[in-house]
């Protein structure tokens, strides 16, 4: 479904990734591993057309998509949940998830799919007229979630969806994200949460210094002596 | 108190114009951080636009209004294309200089075209003088057409932002830009709109201000211009509600001053509010002092 050939990408004067190849396949839950700086979020924010690169292919589809904006991405299918939630503070739920389904015009399935949404997560139906900005750590990334799933995507990029919050949530976060790919969305996850992201994933990249290091079947990598020294604690 | 009340009726005629002027300023602040420095000038060439259409075409008060409205939203749109989006990805400071150089590009420009002299705008309206309360003073049509006209384009404004696809995306983008493109929103044709619905503002209050007080000349855009950024400033720059409180509350407050005796000193007492507000309170009064929710 994606795949990357010999990306590199520049950020404010920094190479910050260097020749990286990877490959998601349809269906799969795929996560990118490294420590701060590494280069994960530079690569989400490339395969969504936020950053330039210098050189390479991203092949979605077998269509490069290097050079299409950002806004035009959205419609070929793939949702970037930004690191950090980066919901609209100030503009109530409702708005939040109106703003979403932005690139679509089926004006009756966006009312279902918002229906959806406060399914799969009634606190933000319970919240819905407040605005983002009062909701709690956990409710912002449901929120940013169940945004980034308006534009019906058959691709979701997750950026630390952990960030930040306590264990419990991150249990429930994880949850909903088999969920999502269990309804048949593929999802490339980034984390420094190594041990969450290991367990939910199929396959896994580690990626450190802007090079990607290691790759495979995340299991394989939860018990390789590797990644448990540098990213999983002993 | 007769005095008192007709320099009140003034001043909401005033705050009227800089109410429509400091929404321009603010939106298009909120969503490119840049002050417009040629917003007093989309002004100014919207009240020639205005003089044009009335004095050699015989329009009436509303068609010429609405041209206008249309004509400097074109301008600003323009404006925006050619000189600022070249600009977005370079210091604020360049912008700014950007913005004052457009500014004295469209102040000398139009003097080309027009020459310096002042024009006296027809009189379009009916000469009709309403007293209040019995009293003396009185409110004239004018008055009454440009509170009318300043009420319902920010009632149609309101509607906009909040109710409508365009609206949301311009608030969506004014609050983040990054996310708004991840959202599918066109960053460009949102700041193009952003443009064309604050110059079409800047247009009215062109044409309003120049069937008010009948005179216009090519500078008359420049000190309108800055008690409009002021009013802004005062409210709160990129709040919207703000923008009309500073708007009005800046004209009732000049009108006053002028009352009572300091007419030399109103532009002082303006700039002396600034400096209050932003000594005081630097995000203006309706601003709420963000703080970054990590």
């Amino acid at each position: 479904m994606l795949e990357i050939k010999n990306l590199n990408v520049f950020y404010g004067g920094i190479h910050a990734l260097k020749d990286i190849s990877l490959k998601v396949n349809s269906g799969e839950i795929v996560t990118l591993i490294g420590s701060n700086g590494s280069g994960k979020t530079t690569t989400l924010r490339t395969i969504s057309g936020l950053e330039k690169a210098k050189s390479g292919e991203i092949l979605y589809e077998n269509q490069n998509i290097v050079g299409i904006q950002a806004s035009d991405i959205v419609k070929m299918g793939i949702s970037h949940v930004p690191e950090g939630r980066r919901i609209f503070g100030t503009m109530s739920v409702l708005e939040n998830l109106e703003i979403g389904a932005y690139a679509r015009t089926d004006k009756e399935n966006i009312k279902k799919d918002i229906k959806k949404v406060f399914e799969l997560f009634p606190i933000l139906y319970e919240r819905r007229s407040q605005n983002a900005i009062n909701l709690s750590g956990g409710e912002q990334q449901m929120l940013a979630i169940g945004r980034a799933l308006l534009s019906r995507p058959k691709l979701l990029l997750l950026d630390e969806p952990s960030m930040g919050l306590a264990p419990m949530i991150v249990k429930e976060i994880f949850e909903i994200i088999k969920n999502i790919n269990n309804s048949g969305t593929t999802i490339m996850l980034v984390e420094q949460n190594a041990k969450m992201a290991l367990l939910n994933a199929d396959r896994a990249y580690i990626i450190k210094n802007g090079r990607i290091e290691l790759e495979g079947k995340a299991n394989d990598l939860l018990n390789n002596e590797l990644v448990k020294k540098a990213y999983l604690g002993g | 108190m007769e005095h008192f009340i007709q320099q009140i009726v003034n001043g909401i005629s005033l705050g009227s114009i800089y109410a429509l002027m400091a929404l321009g300023y603010t939106m298009v602040y909120g969503i490119i951080k840049l002050i417009n420095f040629a917003h007093g000038e989309i002004y100014m060439v919207g009240a020639y636009i205005g003089y044009a259409l009335t004095t050699f075409f015989n329009f009436g008060f509303f068609p010429a209004l609405i041209l206008s409205m249309i004509l400097t939203s074109l301008l600003g749109v323009v404006i925006e294309k050619v000189a600022y989006k070249p600009m977005r990805n370079s210091t604020r400071i360049a912008a700014l200089i950007t913005a004052i150089a457009v500014s004295m590009f469209l102040q000398y420009g139009m003097m080309y075209f027009v020459t310096p002299q002042t024009r006296s705008y027809p009189n379009i309206l009916p000469d009709i003088q309403v007293s209040l309360f019995g009293t003396n003073a009185v409110v004239d049509i004018r008055n009454i057409y440009i509170l009318t006209v300043t009420i319902v384009l920010m009632l149609l404004l309101q509607y906009v932002i909040h109710k409508t696809k365009t609206g949301k995306a311009m608030r969506a983008v004014a609050l983040d830009g990054d996310a708004s493109q991840l959202m599918g929103i066109d960053m460009n044709k949102t700041i193009s709109y952003t443009f064309a619905i604050g110059s079409a503002l800047a247009g009215a209050a062109g044409v309003l201000v120049g069937i008010y007080y009948n005179t216009i000349n090519p500078l008359m855009g420049a000190v309108p211009g800055l008690k409009a950024f002021i009013a802004a400033v005062i409210g709160g720059i990129g709040v919207i509600p703000g923008a009309v409180f500073g708007g009005f509350f800046l004209g009732v407050t000049e009108t006053v001053v002028s009352a009572l005796g300091g007419s030399l000193y109103k532009d002082a007492v303006a700039f002396a509010i600034l400096i209050l507000v932003l000594l005081i309170k630097p995000n203006g009064i309706f601003g709420s002092n963000q703080r970054e929710k990590v």
